[in-house]
C-alpha cells in the first residue's frame, strides 16, 4: 500500500512535486487516518468500558448524552479540554511534560505496522514483529516519567510498579512472539497472516498442540503490559490514589488515558495477526472469494480484523471487572515462574514440532497428513484447555463460603 | 533541492544522537541524566536503521531503551534513601586533573579501535532480502561459538544474580 500511497500523491501534487512536498504527502496520507483511528478507539472503547462495566454491575452506566450515553465520552473529552491543566510545584517541569507525549509515541508508532488489511499496512517491515517488541517499552517510560516527574509518593510507587511489571512481562510476551516467528519463519506482519489462510483450524491458534497455550501467554503478558486489570498496580485506585497519573489534569491526563485504550487495541490486533488469522474469516470459500477483488478483500478485511480485535478488547474488559487486583509478589509469581517456564517450553516443543514433523512425514510418505495432525491435536489442546479452566474456575468459585452461604438457586 | 534525504537525515539524527550524549554528562538531575541518555540511544537507532541495519537499530532500542534504561531508571528509584528530594547526582570531591586523564584515555583507545577497524564501502550484504535472514545464517553457522558462548555467560551472571539476591535461609524466618 505505501507504494499506492506515493502513486495516489503523486496524483494529487502531480509527479514533478519536490521530494519533501511528496514526503509529507505520504506521511498527511497516513498520519491523518491512523490519528482519527486512535481518537475513535478511545471514543468507542471508553464508552464500550463504561456500559460494560455498568451491566456487570447491574448498573445501567451513562444514558443521559446520546442515545444510551452512547455521546458521553465527546461529553469529557470538551470537559478535560477546559480543565486547568495543573503542574505540581516540586515537579520536574521538563519531564513532566514528556511523560504524556512519551506514553503517547509509544503506542502510535505502533500502528506503523498493524495492518488493517492484506494492502492496508503503513509499512510492512521485515522485521515487523521485532518493531513491535521493541517499541512497546516506550510507553513504560513515559509512565516512568510521570510518576517521577509528578514529585509525589503515589505517582512515584506507581511508576515502579509499571517499571517492574514491564520489565517482568516483556519476557513472558518476547517468548510467544519467537515461538511465532519459530512457526511462520518470518517477521513481517503480511506473511504472518497470509500463512494463516484457509478454514479455521489453519489459524496459528490452533496450529500446533502447543500454540494455545501460546496464545494464553501473549494474552496474559499483553494485560500486564497495558496494565489492564487483574494487572492494573501502577494505577491501583484503592492503594495509589490513582497511581503514576495522580497530579496529571486536563489533556495531560486525556493523553494517557487515550494511550491506555490505543495499547489495548494494539495488542489485541496483534493477538488477532499472530494467532487469529488475521484479516481471513476462517472459511476457506469466502476468503478466497474475497482474495479475489482488491477492493472487498480490504473492506471486509479491515471489518474482519477490527471486529476481532473489539472481541479481544472485550474480553479485557470482562476481566477486568471481574477479577480483583493481584498483589505484587503474586504478579511476579505469576509471571518469572509460572509463564517464563511455560513459554520456554511451548517455544521447544513447537520449533521441535516445526523442524521434525516433515522429516516424519517424509519418510512414511505421507506428507498431507501432519499439518491436519498439528491441526487437530491443536483443536483438542485448545478446548481442553478452555473446558478443563471453565470447569477449574466453577469448582473453586463453588467451593467459597460465600456461594455456599449465598442463596444463589431463588 | 539537491541536498540528499539520507545526507539531512544523517545530520538530524547525529544531532539527535550527539548533543544529548554531552547533557548526560553536564546535567545535574540524575534522572534527568537517564532521559538525555533515552534521547541519544534513539539517535544512535536511528544511524543505524538509516545505515540499512534495521534489526540492529531495533535491537538498540530493544536492549537499550526497553531493558537498560528501564533498569537504570527502576535502580535510581528503588535504591536512593529519598527518591523525591535526593535528587542531584552524588558529588565526592571532583578533581579535573584526574576527570581530564580519564577522559583523554577512553578517547585515546576508542579512536584507535575506530582507525584501526577501517571500515570498507558498504556493499549491500543483504540485497534484497531481510537484514535478519543473513544475520541468522551467520549466527547460527560462521559464530555459532561465540553466539553460545555468550548465551551460556548470560545464564551464569543470571543464576549469579539471582543468587545473590535471593534471602538467606535464616532471614526468610525472621
Amino acid at each position: 500500500m505505501s507504494m499506492d500511497t506515493k502513486t495516489l500523491v503523486d496524483w494529487v501534487l502531480g509527479s514533478d512535486a519536490g521530494f519533501w512536498w511528496r514526503f509529507a504527502g505520504v506521511a498527511a496520507a497516513w498520519a491523518l487516518p491512523i490519528t482519527l483511528w486512535v481518537s475513535l478507539v478511545g471514543l468507542i472503547s471508553i464508552w464500550l468500558e463504561r456500559k460494560i462495566s455498568a451491566h456487570i454491575q447491574c448498573r445501567l452506566g451513562p444514558m443521559e448524552v446520546g442515545p444510551h450515553g452512547a455521546l458521553q465520552t465527546i461529553a469529557d473529552g470538551v470537559k478535560l479540554l477546559a480543565k486547568e491543566d495543573l503542574i505540581p510545584d516540586g515537579a520536574d517541569r521538563m519531564l513532566f511534560a514528556l511523560a504524556p507525549i512519551l506514553a503517547f509515541a509509544g503506542t502510535f508508532v505502533s500502528f506503523a505496522v498493524i495492518p488493517f488489511g492484506p494492502d492496508l499496512i503503513i509499512t510492512d517491515l521485515d522485521t515487523g514483529l521485532y518493531f513491535l517488541a521493541a517499541i512497546g517499552s516506550l510507553e513504560a517510560i513515559g509512565v516512568i516519567a510521570a510518576g517521577w516527574a509528578s514529585n509525589n509518593k503515589w505517582a512515584l510507587f506507581g511508576s515502579v510498579r509499571a517499571a517492574t511489571q514491564v520489565v517482568c512481562y516483556e519476557i513472558p510476551m518476547g517468548l510467544a512472539f519467537v515461538t511465532v516467528a519459530a512457526v511462520a519463519g518470518t517477521l513481517s506482519m503480511t506473511e504472518i497472516v497470509e500463512q494463516q489462510n484457509g478454514m479455521l483450524w489453519n489459524w496459528y491458534l490452533f496450529r500446533n498442540p502447543f500454540m494455545p497455550l501460546a496464545f494464553i501467554s501473549y494474552y496474559i503478558a499483553s494485560l500486564a503490559e497495558c496494565k489492564r486489570a487483574p494487572f492494573d498496580l501502577p494505577e491501583a485506585e484503592s492503594e495509589l490514589v490513582s497511581g503514576f497519573h495522580t497530579e496529571y489534569s486536563g489533556m495531560r491526563f486525556a493523553i494517557f488515558f487515550l494511550a491506555e485504550y490505543a495499547a489495548m487495541y494494539v495488542v489485541s490486533a496483534l493477538a488477532v495477526v499472530l494467532f487469529l488469522g488475521g484479516w481471513y474469516t476462517g472459511i476457506a470459500p469466502v476468503d478466497k472469494a474475497l482474495a479475489a477483488s482488491p477492493l472487498w478483500g480490504n473492506v471486509v478485511g479491515a471489518l474482519v480484523i477490527i471486529t476481532k480485535s473489539f472481541a479481544l478488547i472485550f474480553v479485557q474488559m470482562w476481566l477486568r471487572w471481574t477479577l480483583p487486583r493481584v498483589r505484587l509478589d503474586q504478579m511476579m509469581h505469576l509471571c518469572l515462574k509460572v509463564m517464563v517456564p511455560i513459554g520456554m517450553f511451548v517455544l521447544v516443543f513447537a520449533a521441535l514440532w516445526q523442524a521434525l514433523l516433515p522429516y516424519a512425514g517424509a519418510l512414511n510418505g505421507r506428507e498431507a497428513l501432519y499439518p491436519t495432525l498439528g491441526s487437530v491435536t491443536g483443536l483438542v489442546v485448545f478446548l481442553v484447555l478452555v473446558i478443563g479452566g471453565w470447569m477449574w474456575v466453577r469448582g473453586v468459585i463453588r467451593a467459597t463460603t460465600s456461594y455456599k452461604t449465598a442463596n444463589y438457586r431463588t | 533541492m539537491d541536498i540528499d534525504f539520507g545526507t539531512i537525515m544523517f545530520f538530524a539524527l547525529a544531532i539527535v544522537a550527539v548533543v544529548p550524549a554531552f547533557m548526560v554528562v553536564l546535567a545535574r538531575d540524575i534522572v534527568r541524566v537517564a532521559f538525555w541518555l533515552l534521547a541519544s540511544l534513539c539517535g544512535v537507532a536511528g544511524l543505524y536503521i538509516l545505515l540499512g541495519a534495521d534489526f540492529l537499530g531495533l535491537t538498540q532500542v530493544l536492549v537499550y531503551i526497553g531493558g537498560i534504561l528501564v533498569l537504570i531508571l527502576f535502580g535510581i528509584m528503588m535504591t536512593s534513601k529519598d527518591p523525591l528530594h535526593e535528587k542531584a547526582t552524588a558529588s565526592g570531591k571532583r578533581s579535573p586533573v584526574t576527570g581530564l586523564v580519564t577522559g583523554a584515555l577512553v578517547f585515546a583507545v576508542l579512536a584507535a579501535v575506530i582507525v584501526g577497524v577501517g571500515f570498507e564501502e558498504n556493499k549491500g550484504v543483504s540485497g534484497g532480502e531481510p537484514t535478519t535472514t543473513k544475520l541468522g545464517e551467520v549466527l547460527l553457522t560462521d559464530y555459532v561459538l561465540p553466539f553460545e558462548l555468550v548465551s551460556v555467560l548470560l545464564l551464569f551472571v543470571l543464576c549469579g544474580a539471582a543468587y545473590m539476591a535471593r534471602r538467606r535461609r535464616e532471614d526468610a524466618h525472621a
